[in-house]
Formats: structure tokens, C-alpha cells, sequence
């Protein structure tokens, strides 16, 4: 990528297109559940042109409204970690392939990297930030600290966010739908099994289930 | 000088020992000792902050007026650097400062070549491909075999390719214990080259402060090998009081994370010269092309064995690449069994890649997976169970009992294959044809490991007026539990209900010296200093409580627990908390620091090193040619177990990376051009949640008695026999061996065809 001068980069690309089109495009080939244009401020057509210099954005980020000038090329995860300074979500990939930039747009898990900020626009937005603190944690981050779901921990806020979207969306999964939510984080120290074991309990504790 | 009698050992096997203490320190844990917080399952101490993202990582270090740093890199495999124009680049939005690294020529795919910051990532990203290099591509190689040859390209002019290490071993005489051995088995065995891939890559964040000196946030296992590394540097004057380093938290270490590395010194300088501070991590390519590897080997091996199962001979000749770097060497195959007879001979060799790094256990499951199976086929051999044969040359008694505990929990006698290869309809003929077909089979392996640690570290313990218990190190914690170790060490030792009474500062160099995460030896080597300052912390508060001329025991043996202290007051003995205890003394609290002191000489149970072993079982389908590994069984050793609940994390996350290993990873370079392939996460391939086996860790306690808390290296036994593990197993299930890493599908499938000799009844 940037670092090497070889190659097309991918950012200078996606400069100046239709981001809605493109990022929506980008996703279905990721394999995510399409944010589709239309849902977008983009207008009946769909289709809404932004400049590369940048165009106005506003989304709703943890229950706060967030109003600001982005360029077209900018991912969420860029938006949220280098321009607004929230860095739960970790860009370790940058490619969709390791899921450790997950966040929750309109109820969806998506990884962050592979979706542009713009496409966002009028959506609402929700963090490992937002679900919780140390103080108060949901239920899910606490049961990674009492099991020991995390090591070094880098991977644990996608791998809480994939779990939060399921467990918002079916209050009482199967193992085997907790190993499905997460099949796209990769841990490199290895917490797997006591990631399935820490969002059994928390689905236990929320739901009242299995 | 005390002298103390020891109780060391485990249940069933103990020894008496006699120590010599020096001053001040106190009576070291072992079996006698009774233990409240030490050994109990405790959740590790920053959970909450990394399960909430509030955990502060290099990467989200944010400062004011804060730069973006990007390296640019070389896209050929070998290249004379003729020219490196900044012009346009400086002159791209945004940029405030780049540099060439002058270098005259660039000898992998990933070199660095020069760095720039600029306002944003975008931006420095963007100015990066606007720097002009002229390139003189020269001819280049990749693979170790093909350096090995005559007119391969030298990597480095002046050197040959061929290296040969000093690290052999040779006892015996081999070549008449070959001639002499009942069977003998010869084999070549290969494994390839794995990126370290944390998940946080390599990098720093610099700033200059006004007084001149450098404070510096790095993705580090040892932060004061950072700040030598960037001491030592020639572009400024920098004294070791003037650099500071901080790793509040890392995002992973395997071995890689050592010094400032070229993307430090970068971001330093850029800071420099921007008089900005400056962000530079190194991004996912970068890591995999860069920043470390563990070398690949093929090592050609001979083994013999006797038909009363006594292994009398091993000899080795191996080589392997660590690209630019030196290093590709395997352990030393008879430090495992009581073999009498053996060699070893290797050779690294230099190719055009990035350079190897430690890698979690250095050599050791590269050579574990080659020894490991050559004991399997020995066995095989002469129609012995390989645990039979493991357990009769096997020399220590850690092992000998965990070799049972992990055999009676995989269901090895039930488990273990009768047929192997031979599944399909139980008639006992091999599985031809192959659709549907899955066979199981069971496999195990040891490993071995040293990590007692040892001096070079201070620790501070403090505690305040109003009764708050702080630790201080300027050590790390890369993942591995170390703060929640030191948190429980000085609970026990003050009698606190837990490690969460106790704050832990760690990762910062202004606090008192520590060793950096290398060999497993952190936690052994800082907790027996914690303890020490704990206890001195202890004894003062006793004697201040003496003082204030409050009623208390003579020593505070017994009197402190569970957050208590045991007062003798107007109304009789009541236990208060520690805090209000602490206020009595009218003290403004108590601090002491400690150092690490030397290992007892000749008193430690473990001569030999940790022992562990594992068995793993292994479901292989015929058709597809994919292996899953059902289960993993891992026993392990690791002297005192101060928390188990992070201490079977490690042991669990180590399998896993061994599973990795083992199945899925690895380097794809291409001969021509030599560049890697596959340098991104999608490509290569690590084992996902999905790939997950079940797993059984079982730690295997052992007062080993040779400093006052006992705690052994844990952090990186249990990776070391994984693979060769499943590879036994694999070979159970379908009477194959295959003797190459990773068991990819591809290779699963032509092991099988190339080993298919049907009979004819069986067509
Ligand atoms: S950083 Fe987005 S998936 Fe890896
Ligand atoms: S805890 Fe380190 S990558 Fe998952």
C-alpha cells in the first residue's frame, strides 16, 4: 500500500469518486451487508458527488450527534481514529481481513476500514466507547475481563462489538451463531475459546437464556 | 545470611533442600508454604480497560499538533539505490519533514529507503509516492536451497550466503551408534517461514519536549531497549535520563518488539526536524515484509533406537534462511531424551528477505517438530507405542507424570488409531475411494524450556497514607499478564484479598529498570523483586505499627490477611482493614524498592528446565485433503502458578499459534522478483475462531524453589510442540507422515496419492 511506491493506491483512487456508489460497492465485495446508497443523504438518485476536497457529514456517533467536513476517500475507521480521536476501534489490516476495526452502523457489525465515513451520513454509529466504560460495562465487557477473553487485547473491541451486534439482534444464540458472529476477528494471542465462553455468560446474564 | 529447608517438587515426588538466603529476603514459596492469593484464578487486572477500548495503546496515542509518519520501501528484492529525489514530495500538501535513509543499496522487498511526515496519514501516504528513487534492480534470491548453490546472487557482497553456526552439539560417537542401532530412520523434515503478526505492528510515537529531551510511546517488549537503541544513535546527543519510554499497553509481542527499530529512530528524527511530535506505525505490509520472521528449516535427520525402546543416536544437519539476518538455527535435538550419540550440524543462510527475529521460543518448534516425529517413526519402527518409547527415554520427572496426565485426557489408549489409514467401512482396507471418508488419529509431543530468570530488575512497592498499595516497574506487559502477576505477588505478600488491591504501574522507563519480554523471563525475573520490596514495605509497617504503640504480634506472620490486620485493641484482638491499620501508624506511608537477586546456586528443582507435553487429535478428510484438529491436551509445567487464570491463556493462545503454524501459515516469496506474496492478512493465513480446536490446558504446578516466588517461564513452552503433535497425530489417522509445514490441503493430498501403493485385492 502507501508505504511502497509500487502498485495503485487504493485511497488515491476512491479521491474524488462518488463515494456512495463506491463504498457501497467496496462492501458487497467484502461480503457485508450492504449499506445501499439510497439509505444514504444522497438524494433519490442514489448517487451523491462529493468533492475531493471534502463535503459536509453528519452521523450520530454513540448517541451524539457529529457534524463535520470529510473527504470522499476517508473510512470510518480513519474518521473515527484519526480525525475525531476514537480509538477503541484498531486498524490492523486495513483490508476487511481481520475484523478488529469492527463497529455497529444502524445495527449492523461492519468493519470499519472497508467502509467509506460518507457512507455513513445520517447513520448512527456506535463504538466500543459508546456500549460502556470500566466503570459501568456492558455485559459482554465484563464478562471478557472476568473469563479472560483478551490478552494483549488489541483484537478484543472488534471481537466485543461482532458479539454486541448479535446478542442485540438474538438475545439467547447458539454456540454455534457466537462462533459465526465472531469467524471474521482474528486473535493473533490466541483467546478464542474464552471469547465463546465470555459471550455465552453474557448472553446468559442479558437474556435469562441457555 | 539465613539458611532455610525447602520443600520443593510436587505431590508425589518432593525434595528437601537447603538454601542460603541473602539479606533481607524472604522465605521463598514452596510446598509448605499456605498460599491466599497466589495460585487462584484472578481476572487479569486491565481487563475492564482493554475490554472497554479504553486500554491506551501506541497506535491511539494522540498529542497535540501531532504528524503522521510513513516509511517508503523498497519494491524490488535486490536493487542499487541510485537516487532518491525528495523534491516533489516535500512539496506535496501537508508534508513537514522527509529524509532518505542514504542508502546505496536495498536487499528485500520492504527495505527502508526513506521516510516522510505530514499532516495527515492521507497526505504522507499520498507525499510518499511522489519520492523519486532510481532503482538498478540486480538479481536476487529468496529460497535457502537456491542460495546454498555455487552462482547464486550474494546477498551481501562481501559475504558468502552460507553461515555456519556455532551452536551444534555432539556427544557420543554417532556414526557407530547408527551402525550399531537396531533400526534406523532416516528423514528429512521442513518447516517454513511464519511472520510474528502481532496485531499491533511495529512503531512509535515521538515527541521532543522543550528541555531537549525525547519522550517516546513504542509497541514494545522492552522499553529499555528502546531507549538504548535510540541513545546509541549518532543524530543527536542523548543521554539514557533524557529518552523516555512508554508501553502502557501492547497490542502483542512475540519476540519482534525489541529496540526502536528503523521506524523509530525515523519517527525520532522526523519529530526532529518537523520540531512536531510524530506518529509512525508501520502498516500490515511493512510488518510482514519487515519486521521479523521466523526462519524456515529443512533438516535432514537420522535417528536410531533399539528393540528395548532405548533411542541411542540422533544427528541433524540443518539449514534455513533468516533472510538478512542471521539465526536460522533449530534446538539442539538431545537436550530432550537421554540420548547418548548425537550431532548436530546447521547452517543459516543469508537470502534476500526481511531478517528473522526471536520468535516465540526461538528455534525450538522448528527442531521439536523434526525430533518429535523422528521418535514417532522410531517406535513405528519396532512396533512400539511412541508413548511407551517417550516414557522410557524420557529423563525428567516432570514430564514422566505429565506424559500420563495428558495421555488419560485425550483417551490415548482408546484414541490412538490401531489402523491408521485403514477407516473406510472398518473392513480394514485403506479408504480408496476417498469421498466421504474422515479418519482420526491421536499424536503428542514435548517440549522444554528454561526461563527462570534473572537479575536486572527493580521494583517498587509503595504505600500510602490512606492505605493504596501501588507496584511500580518500568517493564512491560505485552499480553502476557504481568501486571495482574505483580498485583498478585504483592497482595499475597501484604495479605490484601486480591490483585485488584493493588495498582500496577508498568511500561514506563522513569520507573526502576526492567528486562525486556524475551525468553519468557519478565514475570520470573520481576516478581521475586516485588516480593522483596513487599515484604520489606511489610516489615516496616509492622514495626511503625510497634512503634505507634499499637498492640500487635511480634512478626506479622499470620497477621495480615484478607485485606486485614489482626490488632490487639482496648476491647480485645480485632481484625481492621489494612487501611485503617495503615493510618495508625500515623505514618505518611511506606515505600521500598528491591532488586532481583541472583538464582539460588544448586537450589532449584528444575535443573533440566520446564517440562510440558501435549497430545493433540486430529481429524483428517480424504477428500478434501483438510485437517482439523479436534482437540488439544496441553500439560505444563511452570514452577509456581501465581495466576492460573492468565497463566492457561498463554498456555491456550500458544496452541492455537502452533495450530496456526502448523496448518495454515506461511512466506510466499516469488524467485524472480522477490517479493512477497502474500504480506497482507488475507492471503496469509492465520487460524480464525472457526479453526479453533478444543482445548485443554493443564498447568502442572512445581515448587521449583531457586528465588523467593518460583515462577518459571511460561510464555513460550507451549508453543513448541503443537505442530509436531498434530503431525503425529496426522500420521495415526492415515498411516502418512508428512514431514513439511504447513499440512496445507495440497500437501495432505499428495502425501496421500504419492504414498497410495494399493494392493491388489484392495482394487
Ligand atoms: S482493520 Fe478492518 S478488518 Fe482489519
Ligand atoms: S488478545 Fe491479542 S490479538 Fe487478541
Amino acid at each position: 500500500m502507501a508505504e511502497e511506491r509500487d502498485g495503485v493506491s487504493r485511497r488515491q483512487f476512491l479521491k474524488g469518486v462518488s463515494a456512495s456508489a463506491l463504498g457501497a460497492a467496496a462492501l458487497a465485495r467484502a461480503g457485508l451487508p450492504a449499506l445501499r446508497a439510497e439509505d444514504g443523504a444522497g438524494g433519490t438518485t442514489g448517487i451523491e458527488r462529493i468533492p475531493a476536497s471534502g463535503g459536509k457529514l453528519d452521523l450520530t456517533l454513540n448517541g451524539k450527534a457529529v457534524s463535520l467536513a470529510c473527504e470522499p476517500r476517508t473510512t470510518l475507521l480513519d474518521l473515527l481514529r484519526q480525525r475525531l480521536g476514537v480509538t477503541g476501534a484498531k486498524d490492523v489490516c486495513d483490508r476487511g481481513a481481520c475484523g478488529a476495526c469492527t463497529v455497529i452502523v444502524d445495527g449492523k457489525p461492519v468493519v470499519s476500514c472497508m467502509l467509506l465515513a460518507h457512507d455513513c451520513s445520517g447513520k448512527k454509529v456506535e463504538t466500543i466507547e459508546g456500549i460502556g466504560s470500566p466503570e459501568s460495562p456492558h455485559a459482554l465487557q465484563r464478562e471478557f475481563a472476568r473469563c479472560d477473553a483478551l490478552q494483549c487485547g488489541f483484537c478484543t473491541p472488534g471481537m466485543v462489538m461482532s458479539l454486541k451486534a448479535l446478542l442485540d439482534r438474538e438475545r439467547t444464540p447458539s454456540v454455534e451463531a457466537i462462533k459465526g458472529a465472531v469467524s471474521g476477528n482474528i486473535c493473533r494471542c490466541g483467546t478464542y475459546p474464552r471469547v465463546f465462553e465470555a459471550a455465552q455468560s453474557a448472553a446468559r446474564s442479558i437474556g435469562g437464556g441457555k | 545470611m539465613s539458611e532455610e529447608k525447602l520443600v520443593l517438587g510436587f505431590e508425589g515426588h518432593t525434595v528437601e533442600k537447603t538454601v542460603k538466603l541473602p539479606e533481607g529476603e524472604p522465605r521463598p514459596w514452596d510446598l509448605t508454604s499456605k498460599l491466599e492469593v497466589v495460585g487462584k484464578h484472578h481476572p487479569r487486572v486491565d481487563g475492564l480497560l482493554k475490554a472497554t477500548g479504553k486500554a491506551r495503546y501506541t497506535h491511539d496515542v494522540r498529542l497535540p499538533g501531532m504528524l503522521w509518519g510513513v516509511l517508503l520501501r523498497s519494491p524490488h528484492g535486490a536493487a542499487r539505490v541510485k537516487s532518491v529525489d525528495l523534491t516533489k514530495a516535500l512539496a506535496s500538501p501537508g508534508v513537514k519533514a522527509a529524509f532518505s535513509l542514504e542508502k546505496s543499496e536495498v536487499r528485500f522487498h520492504g527495505d527502508e529507503v526513506a521516510a516522510l511526515c505530514a499532516e495527515t496519514l492521507d497526505q504522507a501516504r499520498e507525499a510518499v509516492r511522489a519520492i523519486k528513487v532510481d532503482y538498478e534492480v540486480v538479481p536476487c534470491v529468496v529460497d535457502a536451497t537456491d542460495a546454498r548453490k555455487e552462482d547464486a546472487p550474494r546477498v551481501f557482497a562481501k559475504r558468502e550466503n552460507i553461515l555456519t553456526s556455532p551452536m551444534s552439539q555432539k556427544r557420543g560417537d554417532p556414526a557407530a551408534a547408527l551402525s550399531s542401532a537396531d533400526k534406523v530412520v532416516k528423514a528429512t523434515y521442513r518447516t517454513q517461514v511464519q511472520t510474528h503478526s502481532a496485531l499491533e505492528t511495529h512503531g512509535v510515537v515521538a515527541r521532543w519536549e522543550d528541555d531537549g529531551s525525547l519522550t517516546c510511546y513504542a509497541s514494545t517488549q522492552g522499553t529499555f531497549s528502546v531507549r538504548d537503541g535510540l541513545t546509541a544513535q549518532k543524530l543527536w546527543k542523548l543521554k539514557a535520563s533524557e529518552c523516555r519510554v512508554i508501553a502502557e499497553h501492547v497490542g502483542g509481542g512475540f519476540g519482534a518488539k525489541f529496540g526502536p527499530g528503523v521506524e523509530g529512530v525515523a519517527a525520532a528524527r522526523l519529530a526532529k526536524e518537523a520540531k512536531a511530535p510524530v506518529w509512525l506505525m508501520v502498516d500490515r505490509k511493512g510488518e510482514h515484509l519487515s519486521c521479523g520472521n521466523r526462519p524456515d528449516s529443512v533438516q535432514e535427520m537420522q535417528g536410531g533406537i533399539t528393540t528395548d525402546w532405548k533411542l541411542t543416536v540422533l544427528t541433524v544437519s540443518s539449514y534455513g534462511t533468516g533472510g538478512v539476518a542471521a539465526g536460522a538455527g533449530v534446538y539442539n535435538p538431545g537436550d530432550y531424551y537421554k540420548v547418548p550419540n548425537v550431532e548436530k550440524r546447521e547452517e543459516s543462510v543469508f537470502t534476500n528477505a526481511g531478517g528473522a527475529r526471536a520468535f516465540r521460543a526461538p528455534g525450538h518448534p522448528q527442531g521439536c517438530f523434526a525430533l518429535e516425529q523422528m521418535v514417532d517413526e522410531l517406535a513405528d519402527a519396532i512396533g512400539m507405542d511412541p508413548l511407551e518409547v517417550r516414557l522410557k527415554n524420557d529423563p525428567s520427572v516432570v514430564r514422566q507424570e505429565e506424559w500420563k496426565i495428558g495421555a488419560e485426557r485425550i483417551g490415548w489408549k482408546e484414541k490412538r488409531n490401531k489402523t491408521p489409514g485403514r477407516g473406510a467401512g472398518g473392513d480394514g482396507a485403506p479408504p480408496r475411494p476417498y469421498a466421504g471418508t474422515v479418519l482420526r488419529g491421536v499424536g503428542c509431543a514435548a517440549a522444554r524450556w528454561g526461563g527462570h530468570g534473572g537479575p536486572g530488575a527493580t521494583v517498587l512497592v509503595k504505600v500510602d497514607e490512606d492505605g493504596s498499595v501501588e507496584v511500580r516497574s518500568g517493564a512491560q506487559d505485552i499480553g502476557t499478564g504481568t501486571r495482574t502477576v505483580l498485583a498478585a505477588i504483592v497482595a499475597e505478600e501484604l495479605g490484601l484479598e486480591g490483585p485488584e488491591a493493588v495498582k500496577v504501574f508498568l511500561g514506563d522507563t522513569r520507573d526502576p529498570v526492567g528486562p525486556g519480554s524475551g525468553g519468557s523471563r519478565t514475570a520470573s525475573s520481576i516478581a521475586p523483586a516485588a516480593r522483596s520490596a513487599a515484604a520489606q514495605v511489610k516489615d516496616a509497617f509492622w514495626a511503625a505499627l510497634k512503634k505507634a504503640l499499637m498492640k500487635v504480634a511480634d512478626s506479622p506472620e499470620g497477621q495480615m490477611k484478607g485485606g486485614k490486620v489482626l490488632l490487639d485493641l482496648n476491647s480485645g484482638p480485632k481484625w481492621i482493614p489494612f487501611a485503617e491499620a495503615v493510618k495508625k501508624t500515623g505514618k505518611k506511608g511506606f515505600q521500598a524498592s528491591a532488586d532481583r537477586q541472583d538464582n539460588y546456586k544448586g537450589a532449584g528443582f528444575h535443573e533440566q528446565g520446564v517440562a510440558g507435553c501435549q497430545f493433540a487429535e486430529v481429524e483428517v478428510d480424504l477428500e478434501t485433503g483438510k485437517i482439523r484438529v479436534l482437540r488439544v491436551v496441553a500439560v505444563q509445567d511452570m514452577g509456581t502458578i501465581v495466576d492460573a487464570l492468565t497463566a492457561e491463556s498463554q498456555v491456550i493462545g500458544a496452541v492455537i499459534q502452533g495450530v496456526s503454524y502448523a496448518l495454515f501459515e506461511e512466506r510466499i516469496m516469488d524467485r524472480r522478483s522477490g517479493r512477497m506474496l502474500n504480506a497482507d492478512f488475507l492471503h496469509y493465513k492465520i487460524a480464525a475462531p472457526a479453526d479453533c480446536p478444543e482445548i485443554v490446558p493443564i498447568l502442572f504446578p512445581v515448587a521449583a524453589g531457586m528465588n523467593n516466588v518460583g515462577l518459571l517461564g511460561l510464555g513460550e513452552p507451549p508453543t513448541i510442540p503443537t505442530a509436531a503433535a498434530i503431525a503425529n497425530a496426522f500420521a495415526n489417522a492415515t498411516g502418512v507422515r508428512l514431514r513439511e509445514i504447513p499440512m496445507t490441503p495440497a500437501r495432505v493430498l499428495a502425501a496421500l496419492e504419492g504414498s497410495a501403493k494399493p494392493k491388489k485385492e484392495w482394487r
